[in-house]
């Protein structure tokens, strides 16, 4: 018989039936009203045809791939959990990098999926609709992953019992949060360049691949996991991303300067976020992967000149955080260390010292800086604490106005000098960590001075639980604040030395090894 | 620059002073000390004397370093809002002309911090 | 040259997945880190179905790469033959 059986259909003519073709204009209401999100940023479509889906994932593929995924996951989780897998690790100081993770990034993924299902209503094409529906969906499984995988610590070990309120009222986290809502409330093209293509093409493989691979070499396997899993969808992400740049500066040349504003305020801001990366990864993994400036160095200065050097041809010159960024990636993580080493009796994680054969590593991959500006420092505290003075600073610090991190990061001519910037807008006084923060400030100024500072959101009296009364005479701020934050004082904060979690690691460990 | 958004975008600063129960803000760092990681927010009544935010204030948050008992008072020097300045200690927050989110800078020749590293 | 790179999951399928690069992309350069293996290709990197499937002794369909990517660098396009990432510059 030389019957022949219809050819299956090929991959691009698949995707085109089963997502283009699904497009239609409206009749009844004119598209603009349909779609009112696409237009007043200033970005100009004229085409929405031409937007490119190298991915071609149709829906019923996406289920399929998806579904496979989660059922790897929790079956790794499931084993993990039934071999007591936490008592594997390398450490228990590990677990305060675990504790940070809950703290700040489910909200993250949660807003991201909030951010995408936006998008997905409001894009015009089918196209980036069904990319930005299917990215939702990742981060809404991505939020649930992590926390799922992330509960079985929470059985054993202190500060992570209630991440999702402290996400609104911690200090630290206000910052991860800010960054967010920023995104969030932008346009939908300020969030694809925030989210999809800032923070997913660019400095994703910052957060995800080093920490991940460290979860990995530090025992980690329910991290490693979810992180491994999260990541499979960020390749879809950072395509998606990557598109949408390429899409908007094909479209109109007037896009040009819009496009590379949102690029240096949102690498300038990712990149802020991801100094806690940094201190991760120098400090508080008992087993390194490698240095935050080696991660830099390959994942943003390397691969990010092979993205930058291609966009030149719209145009596009690289992000302008990269100059200030050459300077930081030296000092970030220790500036950052050892802002929550002495604040550390208001956080939900503990903090330490890094031991001699952990100093002495940090001054190989840090010989220009270390010994010569944080070495001191640290050897300073180690002889404070032998003498029974572990110095807890309880000063609440100056805030920046737009990443709301601390004024902790120095000038980029001089490590020992604070970097201060200011500005003045409608007769009250703003404050900068830096040119960066400021410009992004003085650009959308009624944005940031709505910013919720934590230190002066305490002043005001909006971090006290209701029924506390601040009047009273022998009122204790850092304890009424610490009651909202839903900490408990000696259990979820202090020294690792001397810790809840120190003990029972030791303990159970030892049990899991002998009679 | 206005705020690109569909409807009027105009807000409330979070931080006016109206905001705070009587109180201002005020942020101090002391320069080239970075025991201390970033500088810091005071929060003190505008009638307080000058003299007291440095006896008080700066002594509850300062006092841990062993610069601090050291520093003789007529001799720092002093920036407001990144400006060469002179402080009346005897007058209060208000009369110095420190207003609400203003930022005083102080420097100590001679303390160079710990170890003379300027920490 | 920029190198377009791709990393995955190191998992008994991303074996053949790298073995078949290596066929490939004669200048591939394999870095293994902990749980996850990532290689770099100057200006182009290909991934070839056939090649795969004759590794992993299976068919093998290029989408089932979502499974264990970790990440990517260059412009991509994808067909059912062929996986590319490349840079234009």
């Amino acid at each position: 018989m030389d019957m022949k059986a219809n050819k299956k259909l090929g991959l691009k003519e698949r995707y085109a039936l089963m997502t283009r073709d699904l497009e239609w204009d409206t009749t009844y209401e004119p598209m603009d009203k349909v779609f009112p999100c696409t237009s007043y940023e200033g970005i100009k479509i004229h085409d929405w045809d031409k937007w490119q889906d190298p991915f071609r994932l149709t829906m019923d593929a996406y289920w399929k791939y998806q579904a496979e995924k989660e059922r790897k996951l929790y079956a790794i989780i499931d084993a993990f959990n039934q071999n007591n897998g936490h008592l594997g690790v390398t450490d228990a100081r590990y677990l305060n990098a675990v504790k940070l993770f809950i703290g700040a990034v489910p909200h993250l993924e949660y807003m991201a999926f909030r951010g995408f299902s936006h998008l997905g209503r409001q894009m015009v094409g089918a196209g980036p609709r069904v990319a930005c529906l299917m990215q939702a969906i990742d981060e809404l499984r991505h939020y649930q992953t992590q926390i799922h995988s992330i509960s079985n610590y929470n059985k054993y070990y202190n500060g992570m019992h209630d991440f999702a309120n402290q996400m609104s009222r911690v200090w630290y986290l206000s910052v991860t949060k800010s960054f967010f809502d920023d995104a969030y409330t932008s346009g939908p093209f300020e969030f694809m360049v925030a989210i999809g293509f800032s923070f997913e093409y660019v400095l994703t493989n910052l957060l995800f691949v080093p920490f991940i691979s460290g979860a990995a070499y530090n025992g980690d396997m329910a991290a490693m996991t979810f992180g491994f899993s999260a990541q499979s969808d960020e390749a879809r992400h950072m395509t998606l991303g990557l598109e949408c740049i390429k899409f908007m500066l094909e479209q109109d040349p007037d896009n040009l300067p819009i496009v590379q504003r949102w690029m240096d305020k949102w690498m300038h801001r990712g990149a802020r976020i991801l100094g806690v990366i940094g201190m991760m990864m120098d400090y508080m993994l008992p087993k390194r992967v490698m240095s935050w400036q080696e991660a830099w160095e390959a994942y943003y200065e390397q691969n990010g000149s092979a993205l930058f050097n291609d966009l030149a041809r719209y145009g596009i010159r690289p992000p302008k955080v990269g100059q200030l960024a050459a300077f930081e990636k030296e000092h970030i993580s220790h500036q950052l260390w050892a802002g929550f080493y002495q604040y550390g009796a208001l956080t939900s994680f503990h903090t330490w010292i890094p031991s001699d054969e952990e100093m002495d590593w940090l001054s190989s991959k840090y010989p220009n800086t270390f010994d010569k500006y944080y070495r001191p420092r640290w050897e300073y505290w180690k002889e404070e604490a032998k003498q029974g003075r572990r110095f807890y600073n309880k000063t609440l610090p100056m805030l920046c106005q737009t990443c709301q991190i601390p004024l902790l990061f120095t000038e980029p001519d001089d490590p020992t000098q604070i970097s201060y910037r200011d500005t003045e807008y409608k007769g009250e006084h703003y404050h900068f960590c830096s040119d960066g923060c400021k410009e992004i400030f003085e650009h959308e100024p009624e944005k940031y001075i709505q910013s919720w500072l934590p230190a002066h959101q305490i002043v005001q009296g909006n971090s006290f639980n209701p029924g506390t009364d601040p009047t009273a005479p022998d009122f204790d701020v850092v304890g009424a604040v610490f009651q909202h934050y839903n900490m408990q004082h000696g259990r979820d904060n202090l020294d690792f030395d001397g810790s809840e979690d120190q003990k029972n690691f030791a303990a159970w460990r030892a049990a899991a090894t002998k009679n | 620059m206005a705020v690109s958004a569909l409807r009027t975008y105009v807000f409330e600063p979070a931080d006016a002073e109206k905001n705070f129960h009587g109180l201002r803000i005020v942020y101090v760092g002391w320069d080239k000390h970075l025991m201390f990681a970033s500088p810091f927010m005071l929060a003190v009544t505008p009638d307080s004397s000058f003299g007291d935010l440095v006896a008080k204030n700066l002594a509850d948050a300062y006092g841990a370093h062993p610069d601090f008992a050291k520093v003789d008072w007529s001799k720092v020097e002093w920036l407001k809002n990144s400006q060469p300045w002179t402080p009346d200690f005897g007058k209060s927050v208000d009369a110095n002309g420190i207003r609400h989110k203003d930022l005083l800078r102080f420097r100590t020749p001679g303390l160079a911090g710990i170890g003379g590293k300027d920490i | 040259m920029s190198n377009a790179f791709i990393a995955f999951q190191k998992n008994d399928e991303t074996r053949s997945i790298v073995e078949a690069i290596i066929a490939d992309n004669p200048n591939a350069i394999v870095n293994e880190q902990p749980g996850m293996v990532k290689v770099d290709v100057p200006g182009r990197l290909t991934i070839k179905r056939q090649t795969v499937s004759d590794l992993m002794g299976r068919d093998f369909d290029l989408q089932e790469l979502q499974i264990h990517l970790i990440t990517i660098s260059g412009h991509l396009d994808e067909t059912d033959d062929e996986f590319t990432l490349s840079w234009n510059s």
